[in-house]
């Protein structure tokens, strides 16, 4: 375009090209600064602050009121000698399992179902369904399932209606299967958007992988291993990095089903961060044991992104 | 066909039983909220004489007309500032390529990690010498703060993707930097600007910990906020405690069956681009 156009025209150009480049460069970086600068403010000012003073709060023994004395890293030693809060950080590995693995191996079967066996409306409208929980506050997810798991809900009756009258109990109450309870909450949670996010990601799969898989009479688990997931690297790690942090810092659910109850069945870092800080005011062990969750979320996940954005992306 | 029958068939019942998995919660509450206040019903029994009342009485015991305006009030003071600093971030750094733009980037993107949990107890400190503690700004302040990663690493996604000559030509007719954002690229933006705006939403509606912590007065919360405390309270009152839920999941719930499809593709490339 550029090269087509007279050069008079181009001559007369310059000049007034060059006065605005000259203004740029001068003017640019601050005022391409001035753009960034509130957000950043804000950010700062209630994110990385608060951040770096739970550092400091975390050297220190304080109860929010009176004066806190420094006391090194006691408070680190002590998350990983006191059973009760090492128990945290185990309990929130256990919630991986429900939270992520689960919800998304689940997912991926159930995606590749919609892909295969749906047309039109009714893969729409399962998706749709599916999807529901995910928009919901956790907060009202907890109170339903608080409801279906207790002794007349209707995990309990429909137990019942197939004879097994033994299982039945309260189970968030019971300490055997309050977690994985919680856990099932999770997956309920969680399955919808990990199923819409990998079906997505199969949908740009070219389908002549499809064709080549089937015309080597490929079935749906062949099929599913030699091109769907590998198709779906990506979306893969995305899903299961939102889950793992959904695991790990799991708070709404569990204060609302169960409190971290029965004893410390089902007390996660979040919940013990909140009952140390806010009722049992031990500021200082609190900070320690979030900074030391912040550290777990960022080595689970890390991983994660490395093994999903690997070479080819 | 794309498959065998016997796959099809096998297929679609997995689906409908997930289908049930995902309702069955859902009917069992609305049908447990018809049942007489305060009487002890079973999981998934048809009321025989539907008490429609309980959500009135819900509807009043949990505050919920103050907590529908307190919830609004919430929403409309985060949402509008975070779009705008946020936009203006993400144009600064994706398409200005501010000096430093990788660095601030990346501390934007370190956020997008960072649980709640891990400043939750110096917000509650920082709101109390602020004074704002136990207002909804205690609320809003630091939900801006927390959206900034999203926002910025989101609209920074669209303006690094804005094709070069859009900027060129506007500076060749003399665009200023602010006219070239005001006019040309908000335009432009507006499809990205939507669907963050949705999410904000969403994720301000449903947020608990910050207004549990920061906000004593229920009636002063979020709804999520105002459900767990009205959990606490009536937590033996099944009937009652489903017909609040229920009352409380109304407003998302019909925002999500009108805007369904931009829901679920502003979640999904969200969750794609972070």
């Amino acid at each position: 375009m550029m090269g087509s156009e007279p050069h008079a025209q181009v001559a007369r150009w310059r000049p007034m090209r060059r006065a605005l480049r000259a203004r740029r460069a001068r003017s640019p970086i601050l005022v391409g600064w001035l753009f960034v600068v509130p957000a950043l403010v804000m950010y700062a000012i209630f994110v990385l602050q608060p951040l770096a003073l739970t550092v400091q709060y975390s050297f220190y023994d304080w109860d929010g009121v009176g004066p806190a004395t420094w006391v090194g890293l006691s408070n680190y030693s002590r998350v990983f000698t006191d059973p009760d809060l090492l128990g945290t950080i185990f309990n929130s590995f256990k919630l991986l399992l429900f939270f992520s693995v689960i919800p998304v191996t689940l997912g991926l079967i159930t995606a590749s179902v919609i892909h295969r066996v749906t047309t039109g409306r009714f893969g729409s409208t399962a998706r749709a369904i599916i999807f529901l929980p995910q928009i919901i506050p956790l907060v009202a997810a907890g109170i339903i399932w608080g409801w279906l798991l207790s002794l007349p809900g209707l995990i309990n009756q429909l137990f019942k209606a197939v004879g097994l009258e033994s299982v039945t109990r309260a189970w968030l109450g019971d300490f055997d299967t309050a977690l994985p309870s919680v856990g099932m909450i999770g997956i309920w949670v969680l399955l919808g958007f990990c199923t819409v996010l990998l079906q997505t990601g199969m949908a740009k799969i070219n389908t002549d992988l499809y064709e080549a898989a089937r015309l080597d009479g490929a079935g749906w688990f062949a099929e599913l291993r030699a091109v769907t997931i590998p198709g779906i690297r990506y979306e893969i790690g995305v899903c299961l990095t939102v889950t793992a942090i959904a695991a790990l810092a799991a708070f709404d659910i569990v204060y609302v089903s169960t409190g971290g109850g029965p004893g410390h069945a089902t007390a996660v870092p979040g919940i013990q961060i909140y009952i140390e800080a806010f009722l049992q005011r031990r500021v200082g062990l609190a900070s320690a044991l979030a900074i030391v969750l912040v550290l777990l979320v960022l080595i689970v996940i890390l991983p994660i992104q490395r093994l999903s954005r690997g070479s080819d992306r | 066909m794309k498959a065998p029958r016997a796959e099809l068939y096998l297929g679609r019942m997995f689906l409908v039983a997930l289908m049930l998995f995902t309702v069955l919660p859902f009917l069992s509450i609305f049908l447990t909220a018809l049942q007489p206040s305060g009487s002890l019903p079973s999981g998934l029994a048809w009321p025989t004489n539907p008490q429609w009342g309980n959500f009135i009485e819900a509807f009043k015991v949990a505050n919920m007309n103050k907590l529908l305006v307190s919830s609004t009030l919430i929403v409309l003071g985060v949402v509008p500032v975070s779009l705008i600093i946020g936009t203006m971030a993400g144009f600064g750094i994706g398409l200005l390529r501010i000096p430093g733009a990788r660095f601030v980037l990346i501390l934007f993107i370190f956020g997008l990690t960072l649980p709640i949990e891990g400043i939750i107890i110096p917000l509650y400190y920082l709101a109390r010498e602020m004074g704002i503690l136990n207002s909804r700004l205690a609320i809003i302040l630091p939900l801006i703060g927390l959206f900034m990663p999203f926002s910025v690493f989101w609209m920074n996604a669209h303006f690094a993707n804005m094709p070069n000559e859009i900027t060129e030509s506007a500076r060749v007719d003399g665009a200023g930097t602010w006219d070239l954002f005001r006019r040309i690229h908000i335009p432009l933006a507006r499809a990205p600007i939507a669907s963050l705006a949705i999410l904000l939403s969403v994720w301000t509606w449903n947020n608990f910990l910050i207004a549990l912590v920061l906000v004593e007065d229920p009636s002063q919360r979020t709804m999520a906020g105002g459900l767990g405390a009205f959990q606490g309270h009536y937590a033996t009152n099944i009937p009652l405690l489903c017909a609040g839920t229920i009352i409380i999941l109304l407003p998302t719930l019909l925002v999500f069956i009108v805007l369904q499809r931009q829901l679920i593709t502003a979640l999904l490339q969200g969750s794609v681009k972070g």
